[in-house]
């Protein structure tokens, strides 16, 4: 405790005379077409955004693309959508996790402007389910979509636990500035667009 | 009639005359009386950039004496009025005179635009001209958007050079990139200051441009003297010398 | 071997020189596009720079309330007065677990601490997972670019690295190719992990949460699987609410890359289920920066690399031309502050053309600092003596007048009169490459009264 009796100290004496908090209020950014923006978005960040009217459609959207027919260990988080071939909540270690290939997410809201979903993995079984999966889809109501950052903000809040912005598929361009999907992460993000 | 104070940079009185006399006549024809006070010798901007302090006030305090009773003091380089106006203070603020020196100290093209309102300059300059947007004119003095900010685009040398008849303005591909000159970082750091100014260079050649024109003579001069060791046809000139009808 | 030696080295590699220099020119441009597709771009500077400033001013009271909510969300605190106590701390939590195999993303502070010989010395193999970052590991140099780890390699050389290293196939040079073989590499380090470690972009005062960003997901993997995560930050990162991070996070990816956000902004208030969350508050020398009124500012970095990519001296001399780890106009301002002596040349590493100072998206005025720092310099006597002489005699010489016109004749004159030669000779580092301007016979003030008279 000495040194933190110590570095609160120095920095107590070393702060600068008090300025106001600006606050974040007058900032932002305003889209005439919220889901066309946001799924403008999820494709600039690298994603693919489906449209689709309910739950039943994503389901079927979801079944016919290449990345739910062609993987072997599914799961879903969103209850009629995808083929879940096996449930999480029944593995013990989440290190059983790797080499799952897909896993449907359910986002609690998205952001216009950059294409992110909130992820609220608190009510996942296991925290590391939205980024051990080779592929993922997330399913994000119309109704939640928000236009910006700050928007965002104040519609979450932070209870303890894990949660993220999440925009698109894992990526680099660690090698010579060349774009590469799939660092380490999912290697595609699908993001189904309800009730749009 | 408004008489200006006219501060001609010490390298631009000793390597570059034809220069001033062109500032002298382009002010001259729009109608301000030009006043050259002969005391005068050199901001101390070389000493100040090199982080001696001690050795830029006198010639800080002699600038002061000198251009203090003039309504307005006008001067050929944005590196050296951005010295006046942004770097004085730690030297002779507080001084009589200090503030109104400061605000009214003004690059050549900047006085055009802001203080006579001047739109159009009469005369011709039927080239293909590359312009140099010198960085202490740009983002000290804020001669033109810049390139950084997300802010309405506006460039008042580009404006004045534009009325011109005949001349084409050329864009290099990287707007305001530094030519490398940076006082003596032209001399400390000699290898990435000619390597930067022989990109400068290649990038205004690469837009058919005869000539590289410019509002310091400082970043002139470097790339001149790259252009002229090298042996390549490009040219430099002053903005001063095209805004006085100097084809 | 100071800035401008290191630098010409570099240089004169020109080919790789100008490789380089594009590279890094390609992400200021994706960078500019994305500043100018927020429309209240300049504004989001303006409130980010003033967050900064704020919370400075209350800098300690927020540590102490981040302190009480992180504790609150379950979360460790440690306080490490400086690299040593950081690493202490580190190992000593590895080692009551007996934790072998740690996997690292990101983290310039633990750069800073020497963190990784600290714990190889002991026996705790640490991975840097972040691609740039595992290459530059496997390749024994520190980063090159805060962002962009080896971004000074080209494909090439990456793939002799990674037949030599992690096995792959001789000859691979496609960055998709290389990429997946890391990440198979990379994916059993990561489920052989026995503890992962992250740096912190945003410690949230308000809330306890600390928000960490990557791209590639590295930091997540690191945190998702093993049962301990410990999470490194200088004191300067905490910010007074979780809304501020509706303006730093706008600013952040957009500046360092170009990209609307990066792929995972992961917020961690207190440990996943059945693990531990540390959190190692550092000072190391940033309580002393705070002290100096001129060069606080710098501690409002967000290191997102964007000063270094628009520096066009960085560009052309690259990361290992800087005497310190940190390179390029933020690096630059830095570093003398913690050891001027050692990091003298760097200041004037800068033509002090302010385009630093014009991208940095919490508005830190880097080249005045820059120039401010060579003030320093001088002040302490770190000059050369040849150039603080150079600077003394000249303005001498320029307060006078007749002196200075008297001197600049004769000048002119010998330049009109020597061989060429002799002057070339003369006119040192400006003539290696450059030609002197051709002299006038007469000085301005001489035409001048010539043509107009006494004036
Ligand atoms: S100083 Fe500014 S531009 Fe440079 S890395 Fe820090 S935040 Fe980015």
């Amino acid at each position: 405790m000495a040194s933190r009796d110590d570095i609160l100290g120095a920095v107590r004496r070393a702060q600068p005379p008090a300025t106001a908090h600006p606050g974040v209020a007058g900032l932002g950014n305003r889209f005439p077409d919220l889901p066309a923006k946001f799924a403008e978005m999820v494709a600039v960040v690298g994603g693919t955004c489906l449209r689709v009217p309910d739950l039943a459609a994503a389901d079927r959207a979801l079944r016919e693309l290449p990345v739910h027919r062609e993987a072997k260990r599914i799961a879903s988080m969103v209850p009629g959508v995808g083929a879940a071939t096996f449930d999480p909540v029944a593995v013990a270690d989440p290190h059983e996790l790797a080499g799952m290939d897909l896993c449907v997410l359910a986002a609690e809201l998205g952001v216009a402007e950059n294409g992110a979903v909130w992820l609220d993995v608190r009510k996942l079984p296991h925290q590391a389910l939205f980024v051990i999966p080779e592929h993922v889809a997330v399913v994000v109501q119309a109704s939640t979509l928000v236009h910006d950052m700050h928007q965002a903000y104040a519609a979450i809040s932070h209870a303890p636990g894990f949660a993220l912005f999440l925009s698109g598929p894992s990526k680099t361009a660690d090698i010579e500035q060349a774009l590469v999907i799939g660092a380490h992460g999912a290697r595609s993000c699908t993001v189904l667009l309800v009730g749009a | 009639m408004i008489t200006v104070g006219l501060f001609i940079p010490c390298y631009v009185d000793q390597f570059f005359p034809h220069v001033g006399m062109a500032t002298v006549r382009v002010l001259e024809r729009h109608g301000v009386r030009v006043e050259f006070p002969e005391e005068q010798t050199c901001c101390g901007q070389p000493m100040a950039n090199s982080g001696c302090a001690d050795e830029a006030r006198p010639l800080a305090e002699k600038f002061l004496r000198v251009f203090r009773g003039y309504d307005y003091v006008v001067a050929p380089s944005g590196s050296c009025v951005s010295m006046v106006r942004n770097h004085y203070d730690g030297l002779v603020g507080g001084r009589t005179g200090h503030e109104h020196l400061k605000a009214h100290t003004y690059e050549l093209c900047e006085f055009l635009h802001d203080v006579l309102h001047v739109e159009k300059v009469e005369g011709r300059f039927p080239h293909r001209v590359g312009l140099h947007r010198s960085c202490h004119g740009l983002r000290e003095l804020r001669l033109g958007a810049g390139s950084e900010r997300n802010v309405p685009g506006f460039d008042k040398v580009k404006k004045l050079l534009s009325s011109l008849e005949g001349i084409t303005l050329l864009e290099p591909s990287r707007a305001d990139e530094c030519c490398g000159f940076g006082g003596t970082f032209a001399v400390n750091e000699e290898a990435v200051s000619c390597m930067m100014g022989k990109d400068r260079i290649a990038d205004h050649e690469q837009q058919g441009a005869e000539i590289i024109a410019g509002i310091d003579m400082s970043c002139l001069m470097h790339m001149d003297g790259l252009i002229r060791r090298a042996g390549k046809p490009i040219r430099v000139r002053h903005v001063a010398e095209l805004l006085a009808g100097e084809g | 071997m100071g800035h401008a030696e290191s630098a010409a080295l570099f240089v004169r590699d020109d080919a790789r020189a100008h490789w380089h220099d594009q590279a890094l020119w390609f992400v200021r441009q994706k960078r500019d596009a994305g500043a100018r597709s927020v429309p209240d771009w300049e504004a989001l500077r303006e409130r980010a720079e003033a967050i900064k400033a704020h919370t400075q001013s209350r800098l300690a009271e927020y540590l102490e309330e981040f302190e009480r909510n992180a504790t609150r969300m379950g979360a460790v605190v440690h306080w490490a007065k400086d690299g040593e106590e950081h690493n202490r701390i580190v190992h000593g939590l590895l080692q009551a677990r007996g934790a072998k195999l740690l996997v690292k993303s990101k983290s310039m502070l633990t750069e800073e601490c020497r963190l990784n010989p600290y714990l190889e010395a002991r026996g705790i193999e640490v991975v840097d997972t972040d691609l740039g970052e595992r290459i530059v590991q496997l390749n024994h140099q520190p980063p090159s670019h805060i962002v962009m780890p080896a971004i000074h390699m080209k494909r090439e050389e990456i793939g002799v690295l990674f037949h030599g290293t992690i096995g792959t196939q001789a000859g691979l040079t496609d960055p998709k190719a290389l990429t997946e073989a890391a990440r198979q590499h990379l994916r059993q380090k990561f489920l052989g992990a026995t503890a992962g470690m992250t740096g912190v972009n945003f410690a949230i005062a308000e809330t306890g949460g600390i928000v960490v960003v990557t791209n590639e997901g590295n930091a997540d993997m690191g945190t998702s699987l093993p049962p301990i995560h410990i999470a490194s930050m200088g004191i300067e990162k905490v910010i007074p609410r979780a809304e501020d991070l509706g303006v730093f996070l706008r600013l952040l990816a957009r500046s360092a890359t170009g990209q609307p956000v990066s792929s995972y902004t992961s917020h961690f208030h207190g440990p996943r289920k059945g693990s531990e969350l540390h959190v190692v508050v550092v000072d190391n020398g940033r309580s002393a920066l705070l002290r100096e009124a001129g060069f606080r500012r710098a501690l409002a970095c967000i290191r997102c690399g964007a000063c270094l990519n628009t520096c066009p001296v960085y560009r052309r001399s690259g990361g290992y031309s800087y005497t310190w780890l940190i390179p390029g106009p933020i690096g630059s301002t830095l570093a003398p502050g913690r050891d001027a002596v050692a990091h003298a040349s760097l200041p004037f590493a800068s033509s002090l053309c302010g385009s630093c100072t014009d991208v940095c998206p919490v508005r830190i005025d880097l080249h005045h600092q820059l120039l401010a720092w060579r003030g320093e310099i001088v002040a302490r006597g770190l000059l050369p003596a040849g150039k603080r002489w150079g600077m003394r005699l000249a303005s001498w010489l320029l307060r006078f007048t007749w002196l200075y016109a008297l001197a600049g004749k004769a000048a002119r004159l010998a330049l009109r009169v020597l061989p060429p030669a002799w002057t070339r000779a003369l006119s040192g580092a400006w003539g290696r490459q450059r030609e002197l301007p051709v002299v006038p016979p007469e000085s301005f003030r001489e035409t001048y009264r010539r043509t107009r008279g006494q004036p």
